[in-house]
């Protein structure tokens, strides 16, 4: 018996609430960075399990979509890395909660 | 059966690996982790007969985006463990709250639809000339769309992350003319 | 010769065979494993050896001969010291990442050796996107370096391993890029599809390989430079030069640890070397037709064997690059060529169709002029002239 489809949706659903936890929960802006990849990935996990299962399999529809979205990601995560180089060096911290100047 | 094993195994160690890459007091330990959720990411990948997607994952998501990341950590000086004040900000509570809630709203309507629950149809696999033939067919409007968005990203961040030169250079050092540097040296000798 | 050219795949059929018929494929898989790391790991022993005698030649001395016969079985001494000498690992080091390290370096080389056509039939695992799951699997083995770097909790060590990361990041680029051209031409990503495609001899004699084109030769040269600059060997082995770091990321390791990174380091020039082989140099097929009788791996080995005296023969002769010179030959130099290779490569394989008198020797000057015009502006013309001569000014 090979896995059904909702085992790799339930995982999907598993991951992205702990790439959500992490990225609301931790201080350091790095951090949410990483829960976002991993929020990003469930999805991609989602699609490519949609795209097996479901219907037109030929038309890759799933597998062109998760490639953008790897591609779409890698840029996000450039430029989130390079924003936190440039607010470490001008504020000295990387943790959210000494970036709040515009607070009051 | 094998295939269910395979699974399971690899489930458990990219769920792992994700729980322990966000719970984690080191920076670096918590980098690395994600990089092993990612390969784990790409594990499963490849048992749903998505090979190129797979490959494509472990190069870009463990070759490149987890040593940004890594590089990033370095650079913030994030290896330092602060053991005075808590990693986590002071909601995490809640945080973690609004996090089982939205796994239970994405769960429970998969464990209630029965047409999830089927076996796998035959598989026809994603072979690679197919895949180009649609990015240059179909998809070539994306594909382009992509090509500039990542030239963008790649400028913009090095941009954003560059280290500012002074603006002013002293006027002095371009008014000095050669020849007077010349006399100075024949005076010294 | 048949016999002897299918001889390793007839071996593992028929010792698969003895086994129960469920078992079968297991049976094979771990056949191949295990010859694929016996074979390399003896290759890995005699290339140290050849290595400092051949080093040792070229610098007009003689390499190690005290050991054996010529000194070949220094690796044998080589490693009995490695396992016996004692792992030291330090006090505030990060014992997991340190034991680890190692570990992840070595065992996607190995993996990578799954892809490669040794001989007629004879790849491990036939995939699809083999090409992709090679620099996939090279791309994920940059952690370890730094993780050694950074779990000694050693600055040398750390800045060793970020140099490395650094360098091995940049070096990706030209060396993916210079192989774009080769899956033009092969219109497959898979290796065996790729070495099928350089069969055959264009004008009688030359064969079809890839190096006799002129993308192709300017693209081999660019690969085996990146390739060099991927496995940190000499002239771009700065994160590990001995006069500049200590040992660089391998500064803390000691013993068998060491010798699992030496293995790595040597098993992932192997692994580049076998693709740029399956790549350029039309893998196991012969020269010509009437060389067939020499087997399909026996040829592999051959070209196998020049390309690591070429590189043994670099590391003789070229003196270490610096950083910023390693990386801004990187970024400036390889990546405008590889991409103006990839438009020689375009042009080649869209004039295919020529059928005048001169057709192939018009298209090979075309594309090696518009490459030397490419090398010649990059090289020199905008990156300023050549230095002055140098004017010394003596004490009076």
């Amino acid at each position: 018996m090979s896995t059904p489809l909702a085992h790799y949706l339930i995982l999907s659903a598993v991951l992205f609430s702990i790439g959500f936890a992490g990225a609301v929960a931790r201080r350091s802006a790095i951090l949410m960075l990483i829960g976002i990849e991993l929020m990003l990935n469930a999805a991609n996990l989602n699609f490519i399990a949609f795209w097996r299962f479901g219907p037109h399999p030929e038309a890759l529809g799933g597998v062109m979509f998760v490639l953008f979205s790897i591609a779409i990601a890698a840029a996000e995560a450039a430029v989130g890395l390079a924003l936190v180089i440039s607010i470490y060096r001008q504020r000295e911290t990387a943790q959210v909660d000494g970036m709040d100047t515009l607070k009051n | 059966m094998p295939n269910e094993i395979a699974f399971i195994l690899i489930a458990v160690f990219t769920v792992a690996c994700a729980v322990a890459a966000m719970t984690r007091r080191q920076l670096v330990h918590c980098a690395l982790f994600a990089a092993a959720a990612f390969a784990g990411l790409a594990a499963l990948y490849l048992q749903l007969d998505a090979e190129f997607v797979g490959f494509a994952q472990l190069m870009v998501y463990v070759g490149a985006i987890a040593i940004l990341i890594v590089f990033t950590v370095l650079l913030t000086r994030g290896d330092e463990v602060r053991s005075n004040r808590s990693q986590s900000s002071p909601s995490w509570l809640a945080g973690v709250a609004v996090a089982v809630l939205v796994l239970a709203g994405i769960a429970l309507p998969i464990l209630l639809s029965p047409a999830l629950w089927h076996a796998a149809p035959v598989a026809t696999g994603a072979p690679v000339k197919r895949i180009g033939e649609e990015l240059m067919n179909r998809y070539v409007l994306p594909l382009e769309m992509v090509g500039v968005l990542l030239t963008g990203a790649l400028l913009g961040a090095v941009v954003i992350a560059m280290r500012e030169e002074p603006a002013v250079k002293p006027p002095s050092r371009s008014l000095v003319p050669a020849r007077a540097e010349s006399e100075e040296v024949v005076n010294l000798r | 010769m048949k016999g002897l050219d299918q001889i390793f795949i007839s071996t593992q059929h028929a010792l698969a065979g003895l086994a129960p018929a469920p078992l079968q494929p297991l049976v094979s898989m771990v056949l191949i494993i295990a010859c694929l790391m016996s074979v390399f790991g003896a290759c890995f022993a005699l290339t140290t050896i050849l290595e400092r005698k051949t080093l040792g030649r070229m610098q007009n001395r003689f390499g190690p001969n005290r050991v054996g016969p010529f000194g070949l079985l220094q690796p044998m001494a080589d490693g009995i010291k490695m396992i016996i000498k004692e792992d030291i690992v330090p006090f505030s080091a990060d014992h997991a990442l340190h034991f680890l390290a190692p570990l992840v370096l070595t065992v996607p080389i190995w993996l990578a050796f799954s892809v490669l056509p040794f001989g007629r039939n004879m790849t491990a695992v036939e995939l699809d996107a083999g090409i992709l799951f090679f620099f996939a699997i090279g791309s994920a083995s940059e952690l370890a370096v730094f993780m050694a770097g950074w779990s000694s909790q050693n600055k040398y060590s750390l800045v060793g391993a970020m140099r490395a990361v650094a360098q091995m990041i940049s070096y990706e680029v030209p060396l993916v890029l210079s192989s774009v051209p080769v899956l033009m031409a092969a219109g497959s990503l898979s290796l065996s599809d790729i070495v099928q495609a350089q069969s055959g001899c264009a004008l009688g004699w030359l064969p079809h390989w890839n190096v006799f084109t002129p993308w192709g030769l300017a693209g081999f040269a660019l690969f085996l430079i990146a390739a060099a600059a991927e496995s940190n060997r000499c002239p771009f082995d700065l994160p590990e030069g001995e006069s500049e770091l200590i040992a660089g990321y391998l500064t803390e390791y000691s013993g068998f640890k060491y010798a699992l990174f030496f293995l790595g380091e040597y098993l992932g020039l192997f692994a580049v070397t076998g693709l740029a082989v399956t790549l350029f140099l039309g893998g196991w097929q012969a020269p010509a037709a009437w060389l067939e009788w020499v087997p399909s791996w026996g040829w592999f080995a051959v070209k196998f064997s020049a390309i690591i005296f070429l590189a043994i023969w670099i590391r003789a002769t070229l003196p270490r690059l610096r950083m910023d010179q390693l990386l801004n030959f990187a970024w400036k130099f390889l990546v405008p060529l590889a991409l103006i290779n990839l438009l020689v490569a375009v042009a080649w394989l869209k004039t295919g169709t020529w059928r005048f008198p001169a057709a192939a020797e018009v298209r090979w000057l075309l594309g090696a002029s518009v490459l030397a015009i490419a090398y010649v502006c990059l090289g020199r013309h905008w990156n300023g002239p050549a230095p002055r001569p140098r004017q010394y000014s003596y004490a009076e």
